[in-house]
């Protein structure tokens, strides 16, 4: 596919209201590879743009089982298998004292999980974004709220998405360069 | 107190009113971006590097020395080292607490006080996993406590409490970590937006990751800040129980029992919100922080350490009901010898500071007396201390033989060592205030009336 050439058009609203009102017309109108930006989460605008599920707790459901079950095996094959003592000929599989460790390594697994893999499906660190060419975009982190629709999206024309991102009422509507 | 008081509850607001999102964002980032570094901050920093320079001078002599500088010997071989650790390891708790469960628990004051909570959080813990290291006698092979592949064909005991300990508190150390470094990512992002200078500019967009705002990444940012502070929650209860085991789990009379978890808990909470108060009060005044910072947050960390101070003072009567009621005179030596023994001026004052000072927070005056509070929070302080001391000391001094019988005494190097942790805190402290926005601004602006979506929306 030709890359097109500009990224998009991203229209500032002045409130989360006016943004989950936009976002909702513009998913209406079939545009699907679009982005809201917003100094802080709204969570009906992630819904809004078509962002229903996040994968990150079965990212972290799977880190924290891999934390528990290595956690309880490294101590298995330590204390049972490499390295046993016996003292006193009490078990060498002595479950109950394992608990604490596998514990322990279960929260590590689930929280490296979340953070790392909250980062990989957000794929940051990414130095470089195009919307980061609007000069206005530096008020996303402080009071404004951006909506952004994207020139690879299928529906993109030029004229008429910008006619329809005017026709919400925005403060501005600017054109991302790549 | 000049703060207005909300109408419908006659309690401080969460947030004062009349800030908007531009405000809010200004106000929290000025503070970092373009506030000249006052005076008071040069002179408390001051003092805080030439005490961590205490700290560096007392570890660089018992590194070659050994623990011999210390008052240790048997029959009291933890001494300073441990009662530090603990106590340390205990203030760091309040942080998890208020940015964890009382995120779970949905109390939105606690989003002006999470981010120093957290930071103290961090600086505490590593205050604490000093001590117990440089014990080790031969502090450099460390790394002899985890389980890694050696030439030696040893591994690690996990049956011992004190492996439990290093996972555990290594495991609080990473999350809270992740925790505190997850939270600031927004905030990085819009430090990047406003820092004037490219050297700052650089430097926060670096450590913010390119962080945009984008519904699709809040989405995923609030799934996993939410299972995080769900992981953490049972990890700052799980950290301090097994601090606990490692007292419980030996025979030592006044250490074997089964109330310590829970009461070693609640102790840490309680020496744990003393100190956020300790380190809340000054930051409000100096920073003019009052209509962030509320007299309901302050009202509302007086009352958790009345709660847990209760729970504590429920711990001590057990301890005494149980060494009756067990009839074993090992039990009812300790508790007598505590009362009345040469460390007894010490349990007094325990009894003081920790139980009897901090009933003053059941009256209302007090708990908005700004003074007061902040005195409290220091006794408090003291008090959480001297519990450490009081376990650790007198139940090993004198223990089931009268032949083996001894004194703990600190020695100066005992006193270096912790008075130059205070001191490696507090400069941790200040130079995260300077660098860092010591309030989450993004949360801060989901207060906001304006950050409500109107309800025809919906």
């Amino acid at each position: 596919m030709k890359r097109p050439p500009i990224f998009g058009l991203m229209a500032e609203f002045e409130s989360p209201t006016e943004l989950l009102l936009a976002s909702r017309k513009a998913y209406a109108e079939g545009y699907r590879r679009l982005d809201a930006y917003s100094p802080f989460p709204i969570e009906e605008v992630g819904e809004a743009i078509g962002h229903h599920h996040s994968r990150v707790p079965l990212v972290v459901l799977v880190g924290g089982l891999l934390g528990g079950i290595g956690g309880y095996l490294m101590q298995y094959w330590i204390s049972a298998l490499n390295y046993p003592i016996n003292v006193g000929g009490r078990p060498l599989n002595s479950w109950p004292a394992f608990i604490v460790v596998t514990f322990e390594m279960t929260i590590l697994g689930g929280a490296l999980f979340a953070v790392f893999g909250m980062l990989a499906l957000n794929r940051l660190p990414m130095p470089y974004h195009p919307v980061f060419n609007v000069e206005r975009f530096a008020f996303a982190s402080k009071d404004r709220f951006f909506l952004c629709i994207q020139a690879n999206d299928p529906r993109f024309d030029r004229a008429q998405t910008e006619k329809f991102l005017q026709s919400l009422n925005p403060k501005q509507v600017s054109e991302v360069p790549h | 107190m000049s703060n207005p008081q909300d109408t419908r509850t006659g309690k401080a607001p969460v947030l004062a009113p009349g800030h908007t999102f531009a405000t809010v964002t200004d106000k929290i980032s000025a503070i970092v971006l373009s506030r000249r570094t006052t005076l008071g901050w040069v002179v408390g920093f001051g003092v805080g590097l030439l005490l961590t320079m205490l700290l560096l001078a007392a570890v660089s002599y018992l590194l070659v020395k050994g623990v011999g500088i210390w008052g240790i010997d048997i029959p009291v071989a933890w001494g300073f080292a441990i009662v530090n650790f603990v106590w340390w390891i205990g203030i760091g708790h309040a942080g998890t607490l208020i940015s964890a469960i009382l995120l779970l628990l949905n109390q939105p004051w606690r989003n002006s006080i999470n981010r120093f909570a957290e930071a103290m959080t961090l600086f505490a813990v590593m205050c604490a996993g000093m001590f117990p290291l440089l014990h080790l006698g031969r502090p450099w092979l460390f790394y002899w406590l985890f389980p890694y592949p050696n030439t030696m064909q040893v591994w690690p005991q996990f049956r011992s409490p004190l492996v439990w300990d290093v996972f555990a508190v290594s495991t609080y150390f990473t999350v809270s970590f992740l925790f505190w470094f997850v939270g600031l990512i927004p905030d990085l992002g819009t430090l990047r937006d406003r820092a004037h200078s490219r050297l700052a500019r650089g430097a926060y967009g670096f450590l913010a990751m390119g962080w945009r705002g984008s519904a699709r990444h809040w989405k995923n940012y609030e799934s996993a800040y939410l299972l995080l502070a769900g992981l953490a929650t049972p990890l700052v209860v799980s950290v301090h129980t097994v601090v606990s085991f490692d007292f419980a789990i030996s025979i030592v009379p006044g250490w074997h029992t089964t109330i310590f978890p829970p009461y070693f808990v609640a102790g840490a909470i309680y020496s744990g919100f003393a100190m956020v108060l300790v380190i809340a009060i000054p930051i409000r005044k100096f920073y003019s922080l009052g209509d962030m910072i509320t007299m309901r947050h302050l009202e509302n960390c007086a009352k958790i350490m009345l709660v847990t101070g209760l729970i504590v003072a429920y711990g001590y009567l057990m301890e005494h009901f149980m060494a009756w009621y067990r009839s074993d005179e090992f039990d009812a030596f300790m508790v007598h010898n505590r009362m009345h023994g040469p460390y007894a001026p010490l349990y007094w004052a325990l009894i003081v500071t920790n139980i009897l000072v901090p009933q003053a927070l059941w009256s209302r005056r007090v708990r908005q007396n700004v003074g007061a509070l902040f005195g409290v929070s220091i006794i408090v302080l003291i008090g959480m201390w001297l519990e450490r001391f009081i376990i650790v000391v007198t139940s090993l001094h004198r223990d089931f033989l009268t032949s083996s019988w001894g004194m703990y005494y600190p020695t100066k190097w005992d006193w270096f060592t912790f008075v130059g942790t205070i001191g490696f805190f507090a400069m941790a402290m200040y130079l995260f205030i300077r660098f860092l926005p010591m309030i989450s601004i993004f949360e801060m602006r989901t207060l906001l009336p304006e950050a409500e979506v109107e309800a025809e929306a919906k």
